[in-house]
Formats: structure tokens, sequence, C-alpha cells
């Protein structure tokens, strides 16, 4: 399912980071960082909750509005049940639709939005998205203080929030067409390869896109996956190769830019719902709105997975949603 | 595409862990805290006059001591991800286990937070360290008759 937009724009972006994150490459793009794990709380959680507020107060800022002037508030992290974009929502007070896709929430966020704003439904909104890496290895992994050895495949979440703030204004960067991602199951049980759980759901998804715009894949600057990780970056490329005969160049992952592998322990590269918005809304919205990038595709990459699937050796899915993005005035 | 090509392409690019140099650096660490071990009962014997097999109780007592104390101090799980089995296997990573457990869950309450999580990880290893010491007991008594 590929949809086309006329009039929906990213018209600016609120980033908060945690301190690994700000130590990292692209650590100046970022609007605010902390540098504890805490951010001025009293838990990881409400850690996870705060770097939520503080994107969107940021961006509210930046736009010169109010929160009564925005008419929808869509979020989702990786804590169960959303709770912290649940407990952002109830603080902020905008109405609110929480989504979940694991780390291919902040797309499927800027789809919905983008769709409610191409048909008039509302006339802006801000997608958040966040993760935070004590709360996720809490829910998902060991104790944080736990130091048991980890496999070269694992990745390390990252901690932050990014907000954007749709509308028809023609200002900033243009979602220029978005591509719905299928699950995509192909067997991996590892929950500590996740880079492979991901790869053929991103896979399907670009070619999916390519087809229904008839595009080319050097149509794009850049195509950027969401957190495949130095090894999924390799599986996608050969998968991709040998399954679709598309070959990959223009190409970079998320999950390698935030950080840097030679000098951070992060293993295969970085992870977490809040990895693409960082990235995307930092970085990439940057050199799209300076036109050092004309047009890039996101695609953002998903493991469906619980702990308790994982317990019983279920396979694991994983899902990819892709987003073109555009500098403006393009010829 | 059949799933078992995609384990092939899986295969291909995923990275062998260096078991061999994983092994060397259990092997040394381990032995290491098996040498301290044995100083500290020789120590306590001799302080203490007791037996061998009293400062036994003391040598675990103060190691379980240590890894509880690195564990909140914040630097142990890094010691314990560089050594990695050198201290999961010795009792420094039980420790280390339930302690790391029990700071994670404090938040949500003595009762609900601690105490129904402090034996996540090393739950395991006391079901099963009772259940096969019931076992082996049970073979020896029929063999051996106790």
């Amino acid at each position: 399912m590929t949809f086309k937009y006329n009039n929906v724009y990213i018209n600016a972006t609120g980033t908060v980071s945690g301190p690994f994150e700000n130590n990292g490459p692209i650590g100046k793009y970022f609007d605010k960082s902390y540098q504890d794990m805490y951010f001025k709380t009293t838990s990881w959680e409400k850690a996870e909750t705060r770097s939520i507020i503080d994107s969107v107060d940021i961006l509210l800022n930046k736009i010169t509005k109010t929160k009564k002037d925005i008419d929808l508030f869509i979020a989702g992290d990786l804590l169960n049940q959303l709770v912290a974009s649940n407990y952002a929502a109830s603080s902020l007070g905008i109405p609110f639709l929480g989504v979940y896709n694991a780390c291919a929430t902040s797309v499927e966020g800027l789809i919905i939005g983008s769709n409610m704003i191409e048909s008039n439904q509302i006339k802006n909104c801000i997608v958040s998205t966040s993760s935070h890496n004590n709360s996720s290895e809490k829910q998902f992994r060991y104790p944080v203080e736990y130091g048991g050895p980890k496999k070269k495949t694992a990745t390390f979440t990252v901690t932050g929030a990014g907000s954007a703030y749709l509308s028809y204004n023609k200002e900033g960067v243009k979602i220029e067409s978005a591509t719905v991602g299928k699950v995509v199951d192909l067997g991996v049980k590892d929950v500590n390869n996740m880079g492979a759980v991901m790869a053929p759901a991103a896979a399907w998804v670009i070619n999916k896109h390519l087809n229904d715009t008839k595009r080319k894949i050097d149509y794009y600057d850049l195509v950027l996956t969401g957190d495949l990780g130095i090894y999924g970056r390799e599986i996608l490329k050969d998968y991709m190769k040998t399954e679709y005969g598309i070959t990959l160049k223009n190409y970079e992952d998320c999950g390698l830019i935030i950080f840097d592998r030679n000098t951070q322990p992060v293993y295969a590269g970085a992870s977490g719902a809040g990895c693409v918005p960082l990235v995307t809304y930092g970085y990439i919205f940057n050199k799209l709105k300076k036109k050092e990038l004309s047009r890039v595709l996101v695609v953002a990459t998903g493991a469906l997975f619980s702990q308790t699937v994982v317990n019983e050796k279920s396979t694991l899915p994983g899902i990819a949603h892709a987003i073109s993005l555009e500098a403006l005035d393009l010829e | 595409m059949e799933k078992n090509r995609y384990k092939d392409i899986v295969k291909d690019h995923t990275p062998k862990e260096n078991r061999l140099y994983n092994t060397m650096i259990a092997f040394f660490v381990g032995g290491l805290m098996g040498v301290i071990g044995q100083g500290l009962v020789d120590l306590y014997a001799l302080v203490f006059d007791i037996s061998t097999k009293e400062a036994s109780i003391f040598m675990i007592v103060t190691l379980i001591f240590i890894g509880c104390l690195l564990t909140c101090l914040g630097f142990f799980d890094k010691w314990v991800h560089a050594c990695k089995a050198g201290l999961i296997v010795p009792i420094t990573g039980f420790a280390h286990s339930m302690m790391s457990a029990a700071l994670e869950y404090r938040k949500e309450g003595l009762i609900t937070g601690i105490g129904s999580n402090m034996f996540k990880l090393a739950g395991s290893v006391i079901i099963y360290g009772v259940v096969s010491a019931y076992t082996f007991g049970i073979i020896r008594y029929f063999l051996l008759g106790g």
C-alpha cells in the first residue's frame, strides 16, 4: 500500500537524547541532551516520559504554538502498554493516538498523521517516538547492572525521543509518499540478532515502494534503514540482491550513524524506537533543509516480539515501513 | 524465499563468537578466583584458628559480600562482562545476579519489587541445585548406602 502526498510537510522537529547519543558522531544535532539516565526524574520509565514531553515542548517553542493549537498527538514507545507515551499524552492534554510497531513506530506515526492531513481530517499533528536504554533492558533483557556477556550481533538501545510537527504549510521538509509494510517472518529465532529478523521486511517494503512508485533505487540520494546494525545491513544488501535483484548503493543504517562502534561499546550498532527519529529528525532533517540531500527514503524496521514468545521459542516476525522525504522546491 | 536459503544468508553475515578467547579468559580469571578463595580459607584458618571447613564458609561469605558491594558501586557488571564465565560461574556471579535484580526492582517496592524479582536470574540456580542435590543424594544412598 503506497500513499502519495501533495500537501504534507514536516515543519519542525524536536529531539532529546541521553548522554551516550550526545557523545556520538551526531550529538550536536540534538536540541537537548541529558547527562545522566534519569533525566531529573526518579525512574527510567519516568525519564522516558520526560524525554517525550521535553521534545514536544522544544518543538512547540520552535513553531511558536501552544498545546491548544495542536489537533492530534500520535506517539509510541517500547514499554508495555505504551506507558511512556501515555503519561506524556496525559501531561500534554492533546487528543492522543498511541501506536506500536516496535522500532518502526516512528514511521507508522508519520504515515497515520500524513494521511489525516492529506485528507483534511486534521490541520496539524505532532508525531513522537521514544526509547530508553535502561527501561528497555529491564523489560526485554536482563537487569541493567547485570553484566552477562553479549553476542556480537546484539544491539544497544537508544535513549531519547524525537517529535515532528506535521501540517500542510509548505515549510521544512516535504513528506512525498509512504509505503505500509507487511509482517515478514523468515524463521529467525535469535533475539540477539534482530538485524536478521528485520532485514527481509525492510527488503520487501523497499521493493514494494519502488514498484508502486515506478522508481529505480538511485532515485533516492539516500536509503536509510532503521536499526539493522552492521551485520543486518550486510544481510539486507545480500538479500535485496538475491531476492529482488536490487543493488543498494547510497544506503546507510540509522543504527550505525548515531553511535561510533569503534569508540562506543554498542556491539552491532544502535536499536530502539528512538533511533530512527533521533537520526531523521535531528541529522537528516537538517541536511534536507539545507538541501545537502534531496530525496531520502526512510525505512524504519521493527522486530515484533515479547519476552514470552522468545521464551516459547517462537520465530520472530519483523516489519518495516517506508516514507519518502524531500527537500522543498525540487525540480 | 525459502527459510533455509535465508538462513544461509544470515549465517554468511553473522560473526563467530571467539570461543577459544572466551574460554581462556574464563580459565584464567576463574583460576585466579580459586587462588583468592584458597588464600582466604588459609588466612581465616590461621588468623581465627578454625578448621578449613569453617574457614571456607567465611571465604564464601566474603566473596559474596565483595560481589554484592562492587555490583552496588556500579562497576562489577563491566568486570563480569569482560571476564565472562570466569566471574559468573564462581559464587560472585550468583551474588551479582541477585544484587543486580534487587537494585533494578527496588523502585517497585519491597514485596512486589525486590521480594518477587530478586531471584529472577538466580532462581534457576537454586531450583536445579536443590533438584540435582536430591537426585544425586538418592543415587548415592542406593549405590553406597548413604
